[in-house]
């Protein structure tokens, strides 16, 4: 991976100005479009600033100069088509993309004012601010105890009362505490799709982590499991700060407080859920959100 | 899915149109019947209101099933929601189309009184205001919309005139003050009429460009 200390980002010239009716087209072919960023959005306080962000896989850019503030303590949706560059960018914030060989970028990030493309930066120390779960539930072979409090024991922790703590309080914040407490030294693996979910919830937690990134947490899991999640997200809301990638609209409008519309590695639209979803400003994120394209 | 959200949208606007026009038919033929005095007239518009109540329901369970069944947003959310008013409002000017269907069969019965040259410019003005909301509806046309909100104000200050005009007669001629209290209850529902249709002309600014625009002027 290769970070440019320059970001090559158009700021000298505007982006060329395109009406709503072409905008999309205009992405298509590859032309800059300015981002319809609603007020209220710049009015929040922000945990994660992306400034500019560009990244490109080989020759292939997948990102196009996206620039958001992620509000603190809100739920921040991110919508759009596949291959839109969503989870693209939900991996550039704890630097996942790092891993890939051909990733280059350029821009930044900043988690509450630190930058997290900084070379100086300890990718390490910087994911421990951040927690992430996946689409599908990825928790360790090992008891629902040891899954949840695996951040703490590598980081030398081994105090048994504080394990214990912060393992009922993680397990409560992810609303699995009645369902396991009397099995959390069973291994995690023999629980339901639903509760390995949100046991990886609780895993993300127990470390407190500044923002915790979902990438379509619920994808794998059933309707029930969904609600469950979804009934979660609410719970966190105010609590933490989640930026949560979903190809399911409901589940934008009902889990998220703010929602970004993103098509070909640019940010179209972004606004307050109620705004996007009830009087979006351009035609296409109308398009989008009311399915008649995507 | 979103074929079958399109389809339903087109359906549900075919069926508001249609009560549209049962309510334009039903209001324009109560105002022919009170100014030719045509009971036969007035009779048909009163039994016409019961196909309004009817196909009322039958948009409201569409929107509903709609709702339940799509969750629409944005747009199409705004369309579903407007419809929900409008057919309300459109079942309401039924009802006051077929109460001055009723005072036509009073006013024929009762001493003999003439209409204040007013109500047929109000009733026209009125009528004017509904045929273009339900074209602001067909069309989408907010600037129309406007157009009807303003409209308004003339009929109000009509209606005004029609009741001091009224109250004056009474006063001269004591003895019609049956009759002349009907045609003041007739223009209370021709305002009345007006006043629903500037409720739809808000609706579809509403459903075009997302703004509640009610209890605000135009400027």
């Amino acid at each position: 991976m290769n970070i440019q200390a320059e970001p090559t980002a158009p700021r000298g010239g505007q982006p060329e100005t395109v009406t709503a009716t072409d905008r999309l087209q205009a992405v298509a072919a590859g032309r800059d479009v300015p981002s319809e960023v609603h007020p209220e959005v710049l009015e929040a306080t922000p945990v994660l600033e992306i400034d500019r962000f560009n990244l490109w896989y080989g020759g292939k850019q997948a990102l196009h100069g996206i620039t958001m503030p992620i509000p603190n303590n809100k739920v921040t949706a991110l919508i759009g088509p596949s291959g839109c560059g969503k989870s693209t960018l939900l991996r550039s914030v704890n630097r996942l993309n790092d891993l890939v060989q051909s990733v280059r970028i350029t821009g930044d990030m900043r988690l509450n004012g630190d930058s997290i493309y900084d070379p100086r930066m300890d990718v390490i120390e910087l994911r421990k601010r951040m927690g992430m779960v996946f689409q599908k539930p990825n928790p360790f072979p090992m008891s629902i105890y040891e899954n949840v409090v695996y951040a703490l024991r590598i980081d030398g922790e081994n105090n048994r009362a504080a394990l214990d703590e912060v393992c009922e309080l993680s397990l409560r914040g992810a609303a699995l505490w009645d369902e396991v407490k009397d099995r959390l030294h069973d291994s995690a693996i023999g629980l339901s799709g639903g509760q390995q979910q949100r046991l990886c919830i609780a895993r993300a937690i127990a470390a407190e982590p500044e923002v915790l990134l979902l990438d379509e947490p619920c994808s794998a899991l059933d309707p029930i499991a969904t609600g469950k999640v979804e009934d979660l997200i609410q719970e966190l809301r105010g609590r933490y700060s989640v930026l949560i990638v979903t190809h399911n609209m409901q589940q934008a409008s009902r889990t998220s407080d703010y929602t970004a519309f993103m098509y070909l590695g640019r940010l179209i639209e972004y606004g307050t859920t109620s705004g996007i979803f009830t009087k979006p400003i351009l035609r296409e994120t109308e398009a989008y959100v009311t399915g008649r394209f995507g | 899915m979103t074929h079958h959200i399109e389809r339903q949208i087109e359906h549900l606007k075919e069926r508001i149109l249609r009560v549209g026009t049962l309510v334009e038919e039903a209001i324009s033929k109560s105002i022919t019947a009170l100014i030719n005095r045509d009971t036969q007239l007035a009779q048909r518009v009163m039994s016409s209101d019961e196909d309004i109540d009817r196909m009322e329901v039958e948009v409201e369970e569409e929107c509903l099933k709609i709702l339940a069944l799509y969750q629409p947003v944005a747009a199409d959310l705004r369309f579903v929601v407007s419809v929900l008013k409008i057919n309300n409002d459109l079942e309401r000017m039924g009802d006051l189309a077929r109460n001055i269907a009723k005072r036509v069969a009073q006013l024929t019965a009762g001493e003999p009184c003439v209409l204040p040259p007013e109500i047929r410019t109000m009733a026209m003005q009125a009528q004017d205001m509904v045929k273009e909301c339900l074209d602001a509806v067909v069309k989408g046309d907010p600037s129309l919309a406007r157009q009807v909100r303003e409209e308004d104000d003339a009929v109000d200050e009509a209606r005004q005139k029609i009741r001091r005009r009224v109250i004056q007669e009474i006063k001269e001629n004591p003895e019609n003050v049956e009759s002349l209290l009907r045609i003041n209850s007739v223009s209370k529902h021709i305002e009345r009429i007006a006043d629903m249709a500037t409720n739809i002309a808000e609706d579809v600014i509403y459903m075009v460009q997302g703004d509640i625009v009610r209890h605000r002027s135009n400027d």
